[in-house]
């Protein structure tokens, strides 16, 4: 499957694809109007054209999913679109000031309003409760937490209160009769305007979050939890503030940091040094589903329907929030709108239907608007970043001291910081690095993980850098990445208990060299960049994120009629890996596709217990479930037809829907027969709990198998990408295109094409929208956001990325797992945005911009004063 | 009171089928009526309980106010034309080109075929404290929130702001100013015609007001005349996406030549005042001038003579000198050097 592209460099000629005055017609037609030079555009090298996985039969090919038709024709039922009979609607009362008390409420003119029926404050919610990990440990409640609705609103526009009534317009209008008495409270949505000495805090104990110190370990126990974060104050001085005038971030006291190697001796052996500050953008999931949803009340079980990345893991969830027995909780998710980490396992605000439908004593229905869902939906932190990196004259790093400050929003530590630097250490193979970082509280909205948290910032700008330096050392941008690109079991982030993690494998110089050739990038190197008005610029970028995680469940039911039913916890958000994944189910029984039914979606199916679909972990995960499960499958199968037939269990063959004589119908109803661990009586007894419910529930309805995934594995999963981009500048106006993108990406075994094709480059354009467009925008004398609508927040649009866009993979398997496959979700997101910025310096020049996104107004202005104009430090411009 | 957003009120809805219905509406109770074309920027105002009309009359079964037809030596638009009926109209293309290519910039596909001509040019500034429903000058408060030392004001005025520094939003008007189109207005009082230009205020005329259009006015038609039909046109929009934006600013012009000698002019940016604001001084000053770089460069720099920057948007004054001087001497084509 080596990529075999035509050599189309005599036809290679410089020709600028769009002009600024283009209409949309005009610039839809040049865009698609793929250059005949452009090796892109023919040959097998196209991700979609390549053959993966040749000796297999489900593997690698690409398939109609299950889900399909229903969304094709509009009958895929989303939460909105259930109804329930009595059903009510619900409104929201939200926080008009960025931080303050509630002292009270005036509700009588709205509950004496026809059609109103109910109404709960946070007096109605109950208190946060202590979680419970996996292996039993009790997490305490966080005092800081967040809550569905609220007293001490900490952001403009958090819940205070729901109304409950027959419409949406009686809620309004109910809304609009309810008199808050807040006592404002100070606030600040600037990080370092809460850290300048006398600051004002967001939260009334401080403005910092700091983990306390891990007590030693006792021997011969585990060692211990590290303990949670907690909020405290810290103030930086005047002094530290000194370097805010030239825009370098202050390196002051930071409450986490790690060092490995020798950073002093990694700097001495430097022949250049970069300081370097970079700020990226507060950014809104913009999930195009919001996080609405549903509940009503049954025979004392709560019914909930709203969308998750986890089905499975959003149940003890909605259990922990309402204080309930998962048992006597129903959560249905078939479909999910997208969720990019801002939907782990749904969301708090979920909980509002369901106790507003207990006080009515109907269902009730809660629809957010797009408004409401920036508000009260999550975003990525921005990050300031500030680097010194030591390179040598041929461009190897030699050592990074790298500082970050995050703004983490009102709720939670983020550690998207400690993240961006595990990321930088792996992806640039520093061999001495320190990291500092400063979680910082702020009154704006709660942030959460958003496709590769950290490693979206971290590459975004820490790549951009290597960019420069090669510049300053006349050395190619590919040669300057490839000579710090990790290979094989590199090591990641800091020492843990004296010796420093790896991942399980790393073929990104082999996408990169690929990438390269296929992208033509020599030949570009070489061509003209400047013409009177117009500036072009290539980039190239490595990017990685997690991409995998072990020990999940699997669960099959094979029915007395012969129907072969997999049972899946997984969310569908739109990903397919709900369904690629249990390929391998039929992959490893020989049986036609076609013959498997996969139950998912509702937890009142008996779900196993399964990965979040967060961490691009569940293409990994649960490939190796699925593999655990369908050999569990078999050698039950196996043992059944032994037992009925005789011989011995190998020498029944499992094969098109038969195992040895029996039909899988009669296999279940022998299995039935023998009860035991055959019809899931009995199952392994290291199964989650959720599984163990969910089988038990089952049990006697047909062959069970029942198992977890325990292969092996030896190291931390990563996926790669190396990407590419062209830009061209109209330098009057300050104006770009991105005229062309390549990603080429390093998964592991490839699964499903055409899927990994969407996640590839749907995931290098969220990357390109960091790079390009999308914001917040907040006013930090009233603390409130004022780029609130989708208009405003501007996410890309189609014809803002190049029709063109290509995509490639490896198919190189990874050696730590059985079936070879890795996540992909979030490794091309760094790299779509760092490819960006590196073109864009590549056209403009290394000092016009130090954040991101940029924008014609930043190119046009710095270059007009030819210094950056945009400062780097100032919060949401 | 407590303030929520993005839930339609209840208002009466009223469907005329004919001006002289509507105008029978508008004179029983002209302040308390609320005129929608397209509705895209109505419903914004209605959603967010902004404005809260007693009486929402919808214009659009009004069919003789919609389409164009030739009108003495030019073209008549009827206000209710969708964006992407005058982008393909045959008359348009061919004598007023400007227009077509305005409107085809405008927000995205799906807008333009809701959205009107005559929408487009009445809608109201974007300004997002003002539309977010900030008491501000524009909505009869006392204080312009987007003009204060951290106000956030990147898309804001760089001319002609007093007190209230929100632009016009519009991408049709700076064109129809450009061909020197007359608006024709129903009032209680009868009809009268005005200029392009003169549709529109700035601050300092009406701060609450983007347009002429008194309560119980309607826009019934708007006319290009022949004038300048087919004339050197140049357009051009910066937005920050290719597709469903407001412009950060555009240009329209309209010049008369004689060989490569400016005979006549006409010249209109949005974006960057309240009004979309016509540059008389840069037309009298290439009217005789030789249309190449160095006209344009000098009307670049006259054209931005009086503007004042706000914290955020000081990228508007090269941003409207270099679009003015390729109004006139055009986009030099890429040829791309070593």
């Amino acid at each position: 499957m080596s990529p075999n592209p035509p050599n189309p460099q005599d036809k290679l000629t410089p020709e600028p694809k769009l002009t600024t005055t283009s209409t949309p017609s005009q610039m839809i037609a040049a865009t698609n109007k793929v250059p005949d030079w452009n090796p892109n555009s023919k040959g097998n090298v196209r991700g979609q054209d390549k053959t993966y996985s040749p000796d297999k039969k489900w593997i690698g090919k690409n398939y109609q999913t299950p889900d399909l038709m229903a969304k094709v024709l509009g009958q895929a039922k989303y939460a909105e679109d259930f109804r329930a009979e009595g059903m009510l609607f619900c409104k929201l009362l939200l926080s008009p000031v960025p931080h303050g008390r509630v002292r009270g409420f005036d509700l009588t003119k709205a509950l004496a309003m026809p059609g109103v029926k109910a109404i709960i404050t946070a007096d109605d919610v109950p208190p946060i409760a202590d979680s419970l990990t996996d292996n039993g440990t009790v997490i305490k409640a966080s005092k800081w937490g967040e809550r569905a609705l609220t007293n001490e609103p900490v952001y403009h526009g958090e819940p205070i209160l729901a109304v409950a009534a027959v419409d949406e317009w009686t809620a309004a209008m109910a809304i609009e009769a309810i008199t808050v008495d807040i006592e404002p409270l100070p606030f600040v949505v600037d990080p370092l305007d809460s850290l300048r000495p006398g600051g004002p805090n967001p939260r009334t104990d401080g403005n910092v979050w700091a983990r306390p110190e891990t007590p030693k370990a006792v021997p011969g126990q585990p060692p211990p939890r590290p303990p949670d974060p907690i909020v405290t104050q810290m103030k930086w001085s005047d002094e530290d503030f000194k370097t805010f005038q030239d825009g370098k971030l202050p390196l002051a006291k930071a409450p986490e940091t790690w060092e490995y190697g020798d950073l002093e001796a990694g700097f001495k052996k430097a022949d250049l040094i970069l300081d370097e500050t970079f700020q990226t953008a507060d950014v809104s999931h913009i999930c195009l589903e919001p996080r609405t949803a549903m509940a009503y009340w049954q025979n004392g079980k709560v019914y909930v329907h709203s969308g998750t990345q986890s089905t499975a893991q959003t149940l003890p969830a909605i259990g922990r929030w309402l204080h309930m027995d998962v048992k006597d909780v129903v959560f249905i998710s078939e479909y999910t709108g997208g969720g990019f980490g801002s939907k782990i396992t749904g969301g708090v605000t979920m909980i509002i239907p369901a106790l507003l439908s207990k006080k009515a004593n109907a269902p009730v229905m809660m629809r957010l608007t797009r408004e409401e869902e920036t508000l009260v939906g999550r975003a990525r932190p921005a990050i300031i970043g500030r680097c010194k990196i030591g390179f040598t004259k041929d461009g190897r790093i030699t050592a990074v001291d790298y500082y970050s400050l995050c703004n983490g929003g009102s709720y939670d530590a983020q550690n998207d910081g400690g993240s961006s630097a595990r990321i930088i250490s792996l992806l640039y193979t520093a061999p001495a690095m320190r990291w500092r970082g400063v979680s910082a509280i702020t009154n704006t909205p709660p942030r959460a993980a958003m496709s590769a948290p950290g490693g979206l910032q971290g590459i975004a700008i820490f790549d951009p850098f290597l960019s420069k330096a090669a510049r300053k050392l006349g050395l190619d941008q590919v040669a300057i990445r490839n000579i710090n690109a990790p290979e094989g079991k590199a090591l990641i982030g800091p020492a843990v208990n004296g010796k420093r993690p790896y991942v399980t494998s790393c073929f990104l110089k082999d996408a990169l060299a690929k990438g390269a050739e296929q992208f033509q990038w020599s030949k570009r190197v070489s061509l003209p960049k400047r013409s009177a008005t117009k500036a072009r610029g290539i980039g190239v970028a490595i990017s990685t994120y997690n991409a995998g995680s072990v020990g999940f469940d699997g669960l099959i039911v094979i029915t007395p009629e012969g129907k072969f039913n997999i049972h899946c916890g997984i969310g569908n958000l739109g990903t397919e890996n709900f369904s690629d994944v249990n390929r391998v189910v039929a992959e490893t029984l020989d049986m036609d596709w076609n013959d498997i039914n996969i139950i998912w979606g509702n937890t009142s199916k008996h779900l196993p217990y399964s990965c979040v679909s967060g961490g691009s972990q569940t293409t990994n995960a649960m490939t190796r479930a699925a593999l655990a499960v369908a050999q569990e499958c078999k050698k039950q199968l196996q043992e059944v037809a032994a037992k009925t037939h005789g011989g011995s269990p190998e020498s029944h063959k499992v094969s098109r829907g038969r195992v040895g004589g029996m039909t899988y119908a009669e296999a279940a109803q022998a299995a039935i027969k023998l009860g035991g661990k055959y019809d899931g009586h009995e199952v392994d007894p290291g199964l989650n709990r959720v599984t163990k419910t969910s089988a038990a529930a089952v049990a006697g309805t047909g062959l069970v198998a029942a198992a977890k995934d325990n292969f092996a594995h030896d190291g931390a999963y990563m996926s790669y990408a190396a990407q590419f981009a062209e830009v061209e500048v109209d330098l009057e106006t300050g104006k770009y295109h991105v005229t062309d993108f390549l990603t080429y990406a390093d998964v592991g075994t490839v699964m499903h094409p055409r899927a990994l094709g969407g996640q590839v480059l749907g995931r290098t354009t969220l990357g390109i929208a960091h790079a390009i467009s999308q914001k917040w925008v907040f006013d930090p004398n009233y603390g409130i956001m004022v780029a609130k609508r989708m208009y405003q927040n501007r996410p890309p649009t189609i014809l803002d990325v190049p029709v063109d866009m290509q995509w490639s993979a490896l198919d190189t398997p990874d050696p730590e797992s059985p079936i070879g496959a890795r996540g992909i979700g979030e490794p091309p997101v760094g790299g779509g945005a760092a490819a960006i910025l590196s073109a864009l310096a590549d056209a403009v020049g290394d000092d016009v911009f130090q954040r991101a996104p940029v924008n014609s107004d930043t190119i046009l202005l710095s270059l007009e004063n030819k210094k950056p104009m945009q400062h780097p430090l100032m919060a949401h411009i | 009171m407590a303030v929520i957003r993005d839930v339609m009120p209840n208002f009466d809805l009223v469907q005329p089928a004919s001006l002289a219905d509507a105008r029978k509406l508008l004179d029983s109770d002209p302040d308390n009526v609320w005129l929608m074309a397209g509705g895209l920027d109505s419903f914004d105002w209605l959603k967010d309980r902004i404005r809260k009309p007693k009486t929402v009359v919808d214009l659009t079964g009004i069919d003789e106010m919609r389409g164009v037809r030739a009108w003495n030596d030019g073209i008549e638009i009827g206000p209710l034309t969708t964006l992407t009926d005058v982008v393909n109209d045959p008359m348009v293309k061919a004598k007023y080109s400007i227009l077509s290519q305005a409107a085809e910039l405008v927000a995205s596909p799906q807008i333009r075929n809701q959205g009107t001509i005559g929408g487009n040019v009445s809608q109201d500034t974007r300004c997002w404290y003002y539309r977010s429903g900030w008491p501000c000058y524009r909505a009869g408060g006392n204080l312009c929130y987007a003009d204060t030392p951290v106000g956030r004001n990147r898309e804001h005025a760089i001319l002609d702001a007093q007190r209230c520094v929100a632009v016009s939003p519009s991408d049709s008007a700076p064109a129809l100013i450009a061909l020197d189109a007359k608006f024709v207005i129903s009032t209680k009082n009868g009809e009268k015609t005005i200029d392009a230009q003169d549709y529109f205020l700035g601050p300092a005329i009406d701060i609450t007001h983007m347009t002429i259009l008194k309560p119980g006015d309607i826009l019934t038609a708007i006319r290009i005349p022949g004038t300048w039909a087919n004339s050197k046109f140049y357009f051009e929009k910066i937005r920050d996406r290719n597709v469903w934006d407001f412009p950060l600013m555009n240009i329209a012009a309209a010049m008369k030549m004689s060989g490569n000698t400016i005979t006549d002019a006409r010249m209109a940016v949005a974006g960057a005042a309240a009004r979309p604001w016509r540059l008389t001084d840069v037309e009298a000053q290439i009217k005789g001038k030789t249309a190449d770089e160095a006209t344009g460069k000098a009307a670049g720099e006259l054209a931005v003579k009086d503007a004042v920057p706000l914290q955020f948007n000081a990228y508007k004054i090269p941003l409207m000198k270099n679009l003015v001087k390729r109004a006139i001497s055009g986009v030099q084509e890429a040829t791309w050097e070593a």
